[in-house]
């Protein structure tokens, strides 16, 4: 198989072949090892501590804040790509890069935002 | 049929049966994940059009940042998780629109294109797609920014109350 759908073909069988490996590998293992269930092995491994409360706690609003800046850049990325195809072809160059200077530097300034309102400060 | 053919039908089935695990789940984490199904069959759906731009896109946007957002806002809102008996909305209605916009949009876009051909073109779509904004729509494009920026300050300023308190003071 060649051509577009090809070059997609050989990242499949690749996919494939990685999968088929963890697979082959887990069952191998499986095959292999001895199985002594406790009830002691089989709770939550919390650094030798016994866990304590439920398995899920509410998350901090901050976070939040993080998704939302990797979105954020995510944005930036996805308009970046378009750009380094083409600013190289005749008829876009400087102006290109100035465009996209301006359009980073204003997502920049959120970062700078955040930055100053100590939002990325952890404590 | 072709490759593609094959390829597209069976994607379109991941897509919608995903689609349906997400409004049926109980588990309203489960449905975030099978929305990551849905949209990632989706975006193999654009490889096979050979739309590679639109298709990465796809999977870096919706696939990872909206679906890691939403969860996040479940992971905010919804604690203790489980499974939720009040998940359900009243199905007839929500069967009616869903599968009534469906059909509508189906039978618009059938009618809009009849049996019209295009060919495939190989991968292509990020420089017709960078052409086209850094030639005709610059203005749009620079105001995006200011629009994500703006929604970045709105943001930090509506989840951290220490930061909008010495905004007011």
């Amino acid at each position: 198989m060649g051509g577009y759908l090809g070059s997609y073909a050989t990242l499949g069988l690749l996919l494939a072949v990685g999968v088929l490996f963890f697979l082959v590998a887990m069952t191998a293992n499986r095959l292999l090892r001895t199985n002594r269930p406790s009830a002691a092995k089989s709770t939550t491994y919390e650094c030798g501590l016994d866990p304590v409360g439920g398995d899920w706690a509410q998350a901090q609003i901050r976070y939040y804040v993080y998704a939302y800046l990797y979105v954020l850049f995510a944005v930036e990325a996805v308009f970046l790509f378009p750009w380094a195809v083409i600013f190289d072809d005749p008829g876009f160059g400087m102006t290109a890069v100035v465009e996209m200077g301006i359009f980073v530097g204003v997502l920049a300034l959120g970062l700078l935002y955040a930055w100053r309102k100590r939002v990325l400060q952890w404590t | 049929m072709t490759t593609a053919d094959v390829l597209m039908l069976a994607l379109g089935a991941v897509a919608v049966g995903a689609a349906a695990a997400v409004v049926t789940t109980r588990q309203i984490v489960r449905a975030g994940l099978w929305l990551v199904v849905a949209l990632g069959s989706l975006a193999g759906l654009y490889l096979v059009l050979s739309a590679e731009l639109v298709a990465w896109v796809q999977v870096l946007i919706y696939v990872g940042a909206v679906v890691v957002l939403l969860l996040f806002a479940v992971m905010l809102t919804r604690a203790p998780i489980g499974v939720s008996e009040d998940l359900d909305r009243s199905r007839w209605p929500g069967l009616l629109i869903g599968g009534g916009a469906g059909l509508g949009l189906a039978a618009l876009l059938i009618d809009a294109y009849q049996w019209s051909t295009v060919d495939l073109a190989d991968g292509a779509g990020a420089e017709e797609v960078g052409a086209a904004i850094f030639r005709s729509w610059v203005l749009p494009f620079e105001v995006l920014s200011v629009l994500l920026l703006a929604a970045l300050v709105g943001a930090i300023v509506i989840s951290r109350p220490d930061v909008s308190a010495r905004v007011g003071r």
